[in-house]
């Protein structure tokens, strides 16, 4: 099948229980989506399925035929880095940086939805990320910098 | 860390540090090439090298001073080799800011080479907040002795005095006839190499531009692109993918085993050796189908359940042998309780907890002939080379193994479970292997920190003097078990006990659990006595540094200057682990209704001497505030029969974001001071603050960890 991801049209060969997450890191070497559970708990595997952020690990990859995949990978554009990454970046948020892709990518989907969202909203809307650095208040931080921008 | 780490470890075995060294220093010398280099040889020796292999210096070394070298490049390029391993500590960052420092160059210029045995010096391991105190002061004596051999050559090659030179932007200015030469025209066809000398000039913090600033993250950009290759992120040119067969409990041996249908799958490798059944296949989902094909019989055995598991420890404690670890005594105890107006005895309750490192343990195998490269997450790269090594019945000198920046670790890491299932697989298919745990097998066969029966018993005066203390630890470990108040009657003990789930270092260690009673205490003591518990502990405190930073936190939090609300509480605690000083104040609110119990604010002050980057203390701070908050609060994992009955996020609750309370971080920069490691510390005053504000707002004492896993049962009936 066909898979629409950053922009381009790549092709995977599937399976029944292939997960997108799967796809994207074992046939599209894309690692930069991460396993953290397989179940949906930790966001790690955040990735933007027609611009909603979704877990990638609960997402057989048939059902992402002919929507929109954007990963990690595909925010910066011709060297130059979005936003949101410039202010994670400027927070200087993470410690090991695992969830790291996994946080960007539901920012980067709340931002879309909320341009200028509340703290409130922030921490709904990132909660199902974790972070077991414990990075959380640098977040909410780097996503209100983001939204300044 | 071996020496004061909880209880039993992972299995880890004895090496040889001269050898290690050795081996070490001869890859070293290998691959210097030209330049300038400085390395750990306690010899006094400023030796040309024709050929790097001549050089067979005896050597004495302590491996507990040796560490890191450093080489000086044609190429400007200042690379530091360490065997300290990167898990988001931001040791990459904090120990290139110190040597950039020394050596007045940009950050940037630096490459750090971490955690590659067959590159780096021999090293314990990344444990114990030791990185910071140990390898940093080592680093800038080596690159402080590299910068007297920048001024001796540019002395020589300019015929000048060495004081009328000057070092700045990787340059040696020669103030008099104003020209310079970069480092790297200085290193040019040169071969040197010089030993650290110990009395090399250091810059003195006060003069520090580079450490002492918040320098970012070095690879910072790579982890926020994605770019960033952990270990599960890696692959080699025709790797297998791996998979284990679990047994459906600890201690489970294999009755039986059917293989036939899992070899039947194309392409895969079946390994069974003992107890040890795995699949490798060229892809996930052949490797899958493998392990599901298998048809194994297990004999199981009873086992200790979470619901016995306070009872067992205490009886099946070991007798303690008197002067041993986490033991001493001071006065006399019956003495010390004849002497209190009121005394306390108090039993507290630690259960085990996990790490749950958002990178599962990986590894990626790879023999060539019979020489091994293994690359994983492990804060103990030396000591994995050295399992390997004796597994396969191999020199460690066959054996290299490769850490890269790894997805965390909170001293769960220590062990290399994961490279030695693919490195087993990986000979037998003889092909690369690579295995990524579930987070079911993170959870279930990782180590735990260990739970603990925490026994109390203790005596105060009406004024609020302390007179007697004894202390007795079951299994959680001996680490910050000393009470840091002054009592004149002490007994203090640690009973080790054959844990039924396996257990080993974590966060602080034991001092999570030991600070959390000593803590819990003496704030019931201070009721005892009606005093305010911030006056009481300092009645009974004369360590200065702990006094610090216990005013410290009760000023920013307004500490006696404000009152609680409703239904509402302050509580206080802290203490002092590995070098750090800290104390945290909380205020919580509880819903009289639900029994929720809801951190509003936890204010940290915390103390390590002269501070390397301050926002990335300021990090590490609050990691440890918020990894404190759900083990606190409602981390626990619940097992029954050999079996954890909770090893999944969905199952095991970790501090969210929904979780923060607002967080205040003061921290408290003693220049005069050596620098401490900031890692740990800072999560022992959590637990106890958020306890003793809950008594303060609800008047329940509890004396467990978690606290209130389901709300405060009490405010709800």
């Amino acid at each position: 099948m066909e898979l629409q991801v950053n922009g381009v049209s790549r092709s995977i060969k599937t399976l029944e229980d292939t997960s997108l997450l799967q796809a994207l890191r074992e046939e599209l070497d894309l690692t930069g989506s991460k396993y953290g559970c397989g179940e949906g708990q930790c966001g790690a595997c955040t990735v933007l399925l027609n611009g909603v952020a979704v877990r990638s690990c609960r997402i057989p990859v048939k059902s992402a035929e002919n929507k929109q995949v954007i990963t990690i990978e595909g925010l910066e554009q011709n060297g130059k880095l979005h936003p949101v990454q410039e202010a994670f970046l400027k927070v200087d948020v993470f410690q090991c940086g695992y969830c790291a892709p996994g946080m960007i990518m539901s920012a980067v989907g709340l931002l879309q939805q909320n341009a200028n969202p509340t703290e409130e909203q922030i921490i709904g809307a990132m909660n199902g990320n974790i972070c077991r650095c414990g990075t959380y208040p640098r977040i909410v931080r780097a996503i209100q910098e983001a939204a300044k921008a | 860390m071996n020496h004061d780490t909880a209880a039993p470890q992972p299995q880890r075995s004895e090496t040889d540090p001269q050898d290690q060294f050795k081996q070490s220093r001869r890859n070293f010398l290998k691959l210097l090439g030209g330049g300038i280099a400085v390395s750990f040889v306690l010899q006094d020796a400023f030796a040309f090298l024709p050929d790097a292999e001549e050089v067979t210096s005896p050597l004495v070394v302590n491996p507990e001073q040796v560490g890191g070298w450093l080489h000086i490049g044609k190429d400007n390029v200042v690379t530091v080799y360490t065997g300290k391993v990167e898990v988001g500590q931001n040791i990459r960052t904090s120990l290139a800011q110190v040597v950039a420092e020394e050596l007045r160059v940009s950050v940037h210029s630096i490459n750090m080479v971490m955690g590659d045995t067959d590159l780096v010096p021999y090293d314990a391991g990344t444990f114990g907040s030791r990185s910071t105190p140990v390898m940093g002061p080592q680093l800038r004596r080596a690159a402080a002795t590299a910068r007297g051999m920048l001024l001796e050559l540019a002395a020589q090659e300019w015929k000048v005095e060495k004081s009328t030179l000057r070092l700045a932007d990787g340059h040696v200015l020669n103030t008099a006839s104003n020209k310079r030469l970069s480092y790297g025209q200085l290193a040019k066809g040169t071969k040197l190499l010089q030993a650290v000398a110990n009395d090399a000039a250091l810059t003195p913090t006060e003069q520090w531009t580079i450490a002492g600033t918040s320098v970012p993250k070095v690879n910072g950009r790579d982890i926020i692109t994605g770019r960033h290759t952990y270990v599960s992120d890696m692959k080699l040119p025709g790797m297998l993918h791996a998979k284990i067969l679990r047994p459906p409990a600890f201690g489970a041996t294999l009755a039986s085993v059917e293989l036939a249908a899992a070899r039947a799958v194309p392409g895969v490798v079946v390994v069974h050796e003992g107890n040890f059944v795995g699949v490798a296949a060229p892809d996930r989902a052949a490797a899958n189908k493998a392990l599901a094909a298998i048809k194994p019989a297990w004999h199981t055995t009873s086992q200790p359940s979470r619901s016995e598991i306070f009872d067992f420890l205490k009886k099946n404690a070991s007798t303690p042998r008197s002067g041993g670890r986490g033991s001493s005594k001071k006065g006399s105890l019956e003495t010390g309780m004849a002497a209190a107006a009121k005394t306390l005895r108090s039993t507290y309750h630690i259960d085990y907890i996990a790490h749950a490192p958002m990178e599962p343990r990986a590894a990626v195998a790879q023999w060539e002939n019979d020489k091994l490269t293994l690359w994983t997450g492990t804060q103990r790269p030396f000591g994995v080379q050295d399992d390997l090594a004796k597994e396969f019945k191999i020199d460690k000198s066959q054996v290299r193994v490769i850490m890269p920046d790894t997805g965390s670790a909170y001293g769960g890491k220590h062990s290399g479970e994961a490279a030695l299932e693919a490195a087993r697989l990986a000979k037998a298919a003889q092909k690369s292997v690579k295995l990524t745990w579930t987070r079911e097998e993170e959870f279930t066969w990782a180590y735990f920190r260990p739970a603990g029966v925490i026994e109390v018993k203790s005596g105060v005066k009406v004024d609020g003097t302390l007179t007697a203390w004894e202390f007795h630890n079951y299994n959680s470990g001996p680490s910050g078990i000393e009470t840091p108040y002054e009592v004149p009657h002490q007994q203090i003990q640690y009973h080790p006990v054959d844990s039924p789930l396996k257990q080993g270092s974590y966060r602080g260690l034991a001092s999570t659990a030991n600070i959390f009673a000593i803590e819990s205490q003496m704030d019931d003591l201070a009721s005892l006595v009606n005093m305010d518990p911030l006056a009481f502990r300092l009645k009974n405190l004369q360590e200065p540094r702990l006094r610090a930073v216990f005013e410290a936190a009760a000023k920013a939090f307004g500490w006696a200057k404000t009152k609680p609300g409703k239904n509402r509480g302050y509580g206080i605690g802290g203490g002092t682990e590995k070098g750090g000083f800290t104390a945290t104040c909380a205020e919580v609110a509880i819903n009289p209704k639900t029994g929720d119990v809801k951190v509003l604010r936890l204010t940290t002050a915390f103390e390590c001497g002269a501070i390397i980057n301050p926002e990335h203390l300021d990090n590490q701070i609050l990691g440890a505030i918020v990894q404190g908050l759900g083990g606190a609060l409602f981390e626990a994992v619940d097992f029954k029969d050999g079996k954890i009955l909770n090893p999944l996020f969905g199952q095991y609750r970790v501090a969210r974001f929904k979780d923060m309370p607002a967080m205040e971080i003061v921290q408290l920069n003693r220049k005069d001071l050596p620098s401490a490691g900031a890692g740990e510390a800072p999560i022992v005053g959590v637990a106890p603050a958020i306890r003793n504000a809950i008594a303060a707002a609800a008047g329940v004492r509890l004396k467990t960890l978690p606290l209130v896993p389901k709300g405060l049962q009490v405010a709800k009936s």
